[in-house]
């Protein structure tokens, strides 16, 4: 919900275009319901705040459909002696495991990334326009270097 | 409009802190594991049933799994009440979100009975 009202500030600031309306006024039960919302994301333009915020939430849902991965790894790894030699050898000899792992933890390095660019943030730091997309081209950039050293381990 | 009933907190400082605190509590599992494996080359079974069947371990990882339920309900019903409503969807907007949010309840349910019995079973 912050990220949304970080957002609406930063177009805001930037006046990259003209509030269209308020896009958190929906959540909240003391304000008019019937204001004007868009989250029209073909409409909106995207700095790089917008950018790690809705690849935040993006990552999010893709951590939570590869979950069920994770928890079947830890599974069979756990079961027995058998089963974990059996899922080892399948990651290790099978491309397709490998590229869908590699994938699990992209998602889960990226949304843990911005995690900590939020929780950096919740401490007052990044909070200005300016600090706010420095931060968020920091966590990009770090986000693509942990998840390449992620697919350099995984290989 | 859509109301606050299917959320995981009361309201959203309750769901605002639950996130941060689930969130810690995930980062410092994810570091712990994450130097197990990274640490440790060539993992035999023995050393990853030592370490993850201990009793302390076993705890924290029934710890990051409850953060992780929680987390991912507050997650998706944000999203659930940002794109699937009336005003994105037309009419059919409210049918989706209700569809959506019992769809990831009930994967989340299974998740957590899965890894409670995996941990604890």
């Amino acid at each position: 919900m912050t990220a949304w009202i970080r957002i609406t500030i930063t177009c805001r600031q930037l006046n990259e275009r003209p509030a269209i309306g308020h896009q958190i006024s929906h959540k909240s039960k003391a304000v008019k319901d019937n204001r004007p919302v868009n989250l029209d994301l073909t409409t909106i333009r995207l700095p790089v705040t917008a950018l790690t915020s809705i690849l935040h939430r993006v990552s999010g849902v893709a951590v939570f459909v590869g979950l069920a991965l994770i928890i079947y790894l830890f599974d069979q790894a756990s079961a027995s002696e058998d089963s974990f030699i059996a899922i080892k050898e399948c990651i290790e000899g099978s491309f397709l495991t490998r590229i869908a792992l590699w994938t699990v933890v992209s998602a889960l390095l990226f949304h843990i990334v911005m995690g900590v660019k939020h929780l950096i943030a919740d401490l007052g730091f990044g909070e200005t326009l300016e600090s706010g997309k420095r931060a968020s081209t920091i966590a990009l950039a770090v986000a693509v270097v942990v998840i390449l050293l992620a697919g350099v381990w995984i290989w | 409009m859509v109301t606050q009933v299917t959320n995981f907190g009361r309201n959203g400082v309750s769901n605002w802190l639950i996130q941060r605190f689930t969130s810690v509590v995930m980062l410092a599992y994810f570091l712990c594991v994450a130097c197990f494996f990274v640490c440790n080359d060539n993992i035999s079974y023995e050393l990853f049933n030592a370490y993850f069947s201990s009793t302390p371990m076993t705890i924290f990882s029934t710890a990051a799994l409850l953060a992780i339920i929680a987390h991912a309900w507050i997650g998706l019903w944000a999203v659930s009440t940002d794109y699937l409503t009336t005003r994105m969807m037309g009419n059919k907007g409210t049918v989706l979100r209700l569809l959506f949010q019992t769809a990831y309840s009930s994967v989340l349910f299974i998740y957590l009975v899965w890894g409670l019995k995996i941990l604890w079973g």
